[in-house]
């Protein structure tokens, strides 16, 4: 038996996962028309392949990686493609985003897909190629490519991969669902990758309060594979909470995961990566828990790209002012007022609640009670005075950058400050300035180049004009000679009147650094 | 009031700094039942009338700076203020010296500095210190101890709390007496040992008849708050070891000169200090080894100063010292971060 560690604060949540998890889980209908997000994923948006007009198939690529930290986007079912345009989108700061849009024609054809002949016999690199073909990012809800996540572990040798089965979000389920109605894929997909990174140790981990999905796995693995069940904690299952609790170690504060030899991977994920191998199957659906007050809370098997609103409504529920919709947990999710943006590959759960008005904002008495629940060990308290203060230095220097935004700073403070938006807009702004102070940096090697250059061509022209000079002690200049003697002329006063605007912006800019 | 936008985490543990405030005002309740007991009605009238001034300033220094009064009236801060003054102070002092203490406390201490979450030193041991310096004759007098008696007979303290402000000296010496504290000071200084000292009835078993019985009931109200996980051990743990192990340290290098630190544990102010005025989250250290420096200071200087000081309880000034002192704890006890190098 694994010995398991303890993570530091944390919180004891009402779970209200038995409305959901033990319901099977529904095949939602095709929508009307579907909106694919170009960015599901961490890192680059995908571009498009397709215009409107095209006919495309269930399957079918129709946006590819943008880049080697990005996926391909695929459509959820045959159709045809209506448009590409800006549209709803879940996401913690824009409203909108460019989508593909796609009319379904109700067939639902399958792109020719091939499968891989034997996923142990495949070189880890092609097994990549495809894990970023299929359009597999974390679906977890981070939404890191996971073929970047494998190729660290192949590059690096890695003691163990933990498949993370633990959703210690409230309400969510749709992993204990899809473990329970997908055990082999999940423990396949968990053997691919492995062999893919050469782990020396596999653990699966899973909740206590899930015993549903944990028989279904005890009946699966074999020796190769540990399986095991973590204490219920509000954040047990974040990534380094989770490493913590299986290993004993910590993820360096600003590292990897793989820094320590780990390779880290959602159940989702592993049995994506199944699909992708033995049948070539891209992410084109994922499991959804819709809960709350709807009228049959349940779990839905839904296309990437069906809106939020047919979801709801699949599940009993018209929308009412009294409400508010929240996508992703209760604790990490976003509350989202169009109900028109889609399901996308991170998108784990919708949640109506009630809209109750919050009590005001009073201001921070330090009781510290948000330093006593923070699992990174943080002192949230300052960071609020130093977000609220604009001392984004000092912030940074209290480690803002190892916040997960867990929220359990904010659930437990009596003044009730929405801490994870201070710490949000604070993060937000010190990018902005570091994308800035690049920028700044840009010009100022431009301009020390173009100084340099200037210099070279007065030397140039120096020279030139000394050899001029000595030609005409010893001739009469000619026609020629003259023109070059011009030339010089305006040379000289061109570099002239450019060093002394280079040194006027030299000084400009030197005073807007002061 | 921020205008706030709608981020997660969207569940809350419904907690306020009202019910924290309430709270911890219904943990004085035994403490004020026990001081009635000994030493009657006045200090109740005193509580009243200290959280009243205390609202009225409040919502006038709100008014001024042009803040809706409303949340912060509600918050419990100045009332809880209000009756830690009153309950370090003495009970017989004038309702216009309450009421100065109380403008100072609340106009200076912590409205000049930002109001609720950003005054630097505790409001109540600032008025308090404000008393002991300017009315400084009716601080000593204490009502004399009177078990029972005293509840009876409510009247000719309350004349004394609320006598005309020409009139008001010490009492007739029938109505006030030196506390524990204050006697212990003034027969050391006549030279009188310890032991000769600790027969007077007045010392009780303890920390002085009456004083006892008033400090374990705050120990009571105190523990109430840890269970209620109000307040955290760090701070009143430390206090208290503060406390003992200085006085151990004079005890047991004369214990002629010096009194027993279970004297020190249970006489003036020492638990109301260590449990609810140490505790105050806003002037206080923020993390738990701040919070152990913090409390260990103030025990340490409570001690100090009524063994060496003028004063007879060093309890207000020993919290205001090391309210000064929280900020540079908390920057130099800052706790190593998760994933941080051990």
């Amino acid at each position: 038996m694994r010995e398991l560690h303890d993570f530091p604060g944390g919180l004891r949540l009402e779970p209200r996962k038995e409305i959901t998890d033990q319901k099977p889980s529904l095949l939602h209908p095709l929508p009307e028309r579907m909106f694919l997000p170009l960015q599901q994923h961490i890192g680059l948006p995908a571009e498009p392949l397709v215009k409107p007009g095209d006919k495309v198939l269930k399957g079918q690529m129709v946006a590819q990686a943008g880049g080697y930290v990005s996926v391909p986007v695929h459509a959820g079912t045959s159709g045809t493609i209506i448009g590409l345009a800006e549209h709803p989108v879940p996401h913690p700061s824009l409203n909108q985003a460019p989508c593909i849009v796609l009319e379904p024609d109700g067939e639902d054809a399958w792109f020719d897909i091939r499968p891989t002949e034997r996923y142990d016999t495949v070189e880890p690199r092609q097994l990549q190629s495809l894990i970023r073909d299929c359009g597999i990012a974390g679906l977890g809800g981070a939404g890191f490519p996971a073929h970047v996540k494998l190729m660290e572990g192949v590059d690096n040798a890695v003691d163990t991969l933990i498949i993370n089965g633990v959703e210690c979000e409230p309400h969510i389920t749709c992993d204990a669902r899809l473990i329970q109605e997908k055990a082999s894929y999940v423990v396949s997909g968990a053997r691919m990758i492995r062999h893919a990174v050469q782990a020396a140790h596999c653990v699966i981990a899973v909740e206590e309060d899930m015993p549903a999905a944990y028989a279904a796995l005890a009946a699966l693995v074999d020796d190769d594979l540990e399986l095991v069940k973590v204490p219920v904690r509000y954040p047990a299952g974040g990534e380094k909470q989770l490493i913590k609790t299986l290993t004993g170690r910590e993820v360096p504060s600003g590292g990897l995961p793989i820094h320590i030899g780990i390779v880290i991977h959602n159940v989702a994920t592993a049995a994506a990566v199944f699909r992708a191998v033995t049948r070539g199957e891209p992410i084109v659906s994922r499991y959804v828990t819709v809960t709350g007050r709807v009228e049959n809370p349940v779990n839905l098997q839904v296309l990437i790209g069906t809106p939020v609103k047919d979801c709801l409504k699949t599940c009993g529920y018209e929308h009412r002012e009294e409400n508010k919709v929240i996508i992703g947990g209760p604790m990490m999710g976003i509350r989202v007022t169009h109900l028109d943006m889609p399901v996308i590959k991170t998108t784990n759960c919708v949640i109506v609640e009630e809209n109750a008005p919050l009590p005001p904002e009073m201001p921070c008495i330090r009781c510290g009670d948000c330093a006593q629940v923070c699992p990174v060990e943080l002192l949230p308290q300052v960071l609020h005075w130093q977000a609220r203060a604009g001392a984004l230095e000092a912030a940074k220097e209290h480690h803002l950058f190892d916040c997960i935004e867990c929220g359990c700073c904010a659930y437990v403070c009596p003044s009730r400050i929405p801490l994870v938006d201070d710490y949000r807009q604070a993060k937000w702004r010190i990018a902005q300035e570091e994308e800035q102070a690049r920028g700044a940096d840009l010009a100022r090697t431009r301009f020390m180049r173009r100084n340099q250059r200037l210099e070279r061509e007065r030397e140039e022209a120096k020279e030139t004009e000394a050899a001029n000079g000595a030609e005409t002690e010893t001739a009469s200049p000619g026609r020629a000679d003259k023109k070059a003697y011009v030339q010089a002329a305006i040379a000289r006063g061109k570099a002239k009147r450019q060093n002394r605007r280079a040194d006027a912006a030299d000084r400009a800019e030197e005073s807007a650094n002061d | 009031m921020i205008e706030r936008p709608a981020g997660p985490p969207h569940w809350h543990d419904n907690r306020s700094v009202s019910a924290i405030m309430g709270e911890t005002c219904l943990a004085l309740l035994p403490g004020i039942v026990c001081y009635v007991w000994f030493f009657g009605w006045g200090i109740v009238a005193q509580c009243l009338l200290a959280a009243a001034f205390a609202l009225l300033f409040e919502a006038a220094a709100l008014r001024l700076r042009q803040r809706d009064p409303r949340p912060f009236l509600r918050d419990g801060s100045a009332i809880a203020t209000g009756l830690l003054f009153a309950l370090s102070v003495s009970p017989l002092l004038s309702w216009w010296a309450s009421l100065a203490s109380i403008a100072f406390a609340i106009l200076i201490a912590k409205h000049v500095f930002g109001g609720l979450g950003r005054n630097l030193f505790n409001p109540a041991m600032a008025g308090c210190v404000f008393a002991l310096l300017c009315f400084p004759e009716q601080m000593n007098a204490w009502p004399p101890l009177a078990p029972g008696a005293a509840v009876l007979a409510p009247g000719e303290q309350l004349g004394q709390l609320f006598s005309a402000l020409g009139g008001a000296g010490p009492a007739a010496d029938s109505l006030s007496g030196a506390t524990p504290l204050n006697a212990m000071k003034a027969r050391l200084g006549a030279m009188d040992t310890m032991s000769e000292i600790a027969t007077a009835p007045m010392f009780g078993r303890l920390g002085g008849a009456g004083w006892e019985w008033v400090n374990l009931s705050f120990l009571l109200g105190g523990l109430w708050l840890l269970f209620r996980g109000i307040i955290r051990w760090h701070i009143p743990a430390a206090v208290l070891t503060g406390v003992f192990l200085t006085s151990s340290l004079f005890y047991l290098y004369d214990p002629d000169l010096h009194a027993s630190p279970l004297f020190h544990l249970s006489a003036g102010g020492a638990m109301l200090c260590a449990f609810f005025v140490a505790t105050d989250p806003v002037t206080a250290a923020t993390t738990n080894r701040g919070r152990l420096i913090y409390g260990g200071l103030i025990g340490v200087l409570l001690c100090l100063i009524r063994i060496w000081g003028t004063f007879p309880d060093g309890a207000a000034f020993a919290g205001l010292i090391a309210n000064a002192f929280a900020p540079l704890i908390d920057a130099l006890a800052r706790p190593r971060v998760f994933g941080e190098q051990r």
